[in-house]
């Protein structure tokens, strides 16, 4: 009984032994910062972070609350180096001890360089970097849509750029956060969004130039698969043109700048001026001269032997023709005269004949100054007169 | 708006299109004529067209589309 009770006494449920092993624990263990690589990272759909850190001899479970996770730049993978800020936790359900992580960095800017080559590696496995899938981007596009921060200078030069070269297209801008905390996800949530309409032609993402950090956002593997799914042509301009992200590979184009990827996507009017005038000049001259090549050709026609002979045959019938009807003409003038003439004779023989059967039966015509004087009141003593009798003429005085 | 596009686009093929029948030789008189005040008419009006052009911007607020100044 005593030793019933004894041992009674010394005896502990595992809640009391947990419970002391988790007040011991966490108040020696707070605002530890520990180095690490990260393996078995899983983000759960509550919005909290799962992982492990560990280096070559140990490891140590990690949870990152939303709340605490939201704040972080970049999506933590397998084999990332970092350094966790936070406090060891004891999980009495479960009698583990993990780091409840309040901040993380990575340990080092090679970390980020490296992280990179192993989501470009990886994507690159799966195909999604494949010159199969780039989408042709075309040439006059109608609307645009544009996924980046509408406050930033980036987007004022590439509506400048567009203004300059095209402005006969509209743009649908998806503003987002292009850098830090929730920045990949809008980023994501907007080419998801824009590529969800019927009316967007490309798609152009992009931010100006900034540290490795400042560009991680496109460099995540969320944008980068969503770049890939999107249907809609999608042209990628981030930083400089010495930055490549990971976005750049997915993309169906990569421009080197945000501006540049804008001169991808339109067209430049200069060009098209150019075109539209070359065209009035050469198309003019061509209509000219087929113009003038046809003239030469029914010149030719009209000239060739064929259409002489004929034009030839006419003349001499014309020429024929006009021979007869002088003839014609000619021979009808000279009868007509003829019996003309013979009228006449005729006609002055009869008027004779008339006379001199008068002057037969006796009667006399009297002449002066070469007139017949028919009156007695018109007759002169004293000129010259002729008698004229009807076998002959006589002068007295 | 897609009807504008299609416009544009059009014409500007079109263009090229006429252009290159009015190079070549096979392309009858008749039709050479009607394809060439064909095109004096499409190139005016792309040029108007682009001339007259102004940038449209809109920003994309959720399902919302804002004008954008």
């Amino acid at each position: 009984m005593d030793l019933f009770s004894q041992y009674e006494e010394s005896v502990l449920t595992v809640s009391e032994i947990t419970d002391s092993v988790k007040k011991l624990i966490e108040s020696s263990f707070s605002g530890l910062k520990i180095v690490g690589e990260i393996s078995n990272f899983k983000a759960h759909f509550s919005g909290h972070w799962y992982f492990t850190l560990k280096d070559a001899n140990a490891q140590i479970s990690c949870t990152m609350w939303k709340g605490n996770n939201s704040r972080i730049f970049f999506t933590p993978q397998d084999g990332m180096k970092v350094i966790v800020n936070g406090n060891i936790t004891v999980y009495p359900p479960r009698g583990n001890y993990q780091v409840d992580v309040k901040t993380m960095s990575v340990a080092g800017e090679g970390e980020l360089q490296a992280a990179f080559e192993r989501l470009k590696k990886k994507l690159s496995s799966e195909g999604l970097f494949d010159d199969e899938y780039k989408k042709e981007i075309p040439e006059f596009p109608n609307k645009i849509g544009i996924v980046t921060a509408i406050d930033s200078a980036a987007f004022k030069d590439m509506i400048s750029v567009a203004s300059r070269r095209f402005p006969l297209v509209e743009f649908l801008v998806a503003s987002s956060r292009v850098q830090g905390e929730g920045a990949a996800e809008e980023i994501t949530k907007n080419i998801q969004l824009l590529d969800s309409r019927e009316d967007i032609d490309v798609i152009i993402i992009g931010r100006g130039g900034g540290s490795l950090e400042d560009l991680w956002a496109f460099n995540e593997e969320i944008v980068a698969r969503a770049v890939f799914d999107c249907n809609t042509p999608i042209i990628s301009g981030v930083g400089h043109e010495i930055d490549f992200s990971i976005a750049d590979f997915a993309a169906d184009l990569r421009a080197p700048t945000p501006t540049a990827a804008m001169e991808l996507a339109t067209p430049d009017q200069a060009e098209i001026f150019g075109f539209i005038n070359d065209f009035s000049y050469t198309s003019t001259n061509n209509i000219i001269s087929i113009i003038n090549y046809h003239k030469e050709s029914v010149g030719n026609i009209i000239s060739s032997y064929g259409f002489r002979a004929y034009d030839s045959v006419i003349k001499s019938k014309a020429q024929n023709l006009d021979n007869i009807i002088y003839r014609i003409q000619k021979s009808t003038e000279q009868l007509i005269d003829k019996y003309n003439n013979v009228l006449e004779q005729n006609k002055n023989l009869l008027e004779s004949h008339n006379v001199e059967k008068i002057l037969k039966k006796g009667f006399v015509l009297v002449k002066q100054d070469e007139k017949y004087i028919l009156r007695a009141k018109n007759f002169d003593k004293d000129k010259k007169t002729k008698l004229k009798f009807h076998d002959n003429e006589i002068k007295i005085n | 708006m897609s009807a504008k596009k299609k416009t544009f686009e059009d014409s500007i093929s079109r263009l090229k299109e006429i252009s290159d029948l009015l190079e070549d030789e096979e392309t009858g008189l008749d039709e050479s004529i009607k394809l060439y005040e064909e095109g004096v008419k499409l190139a005016k009006k792309c040029y108007s067209t682009l001339a007259d052009a102004e940038l449209k911007i809109k920003e994309l607020k959720a399902d919302i589309e804002k004008d954008f100044e």
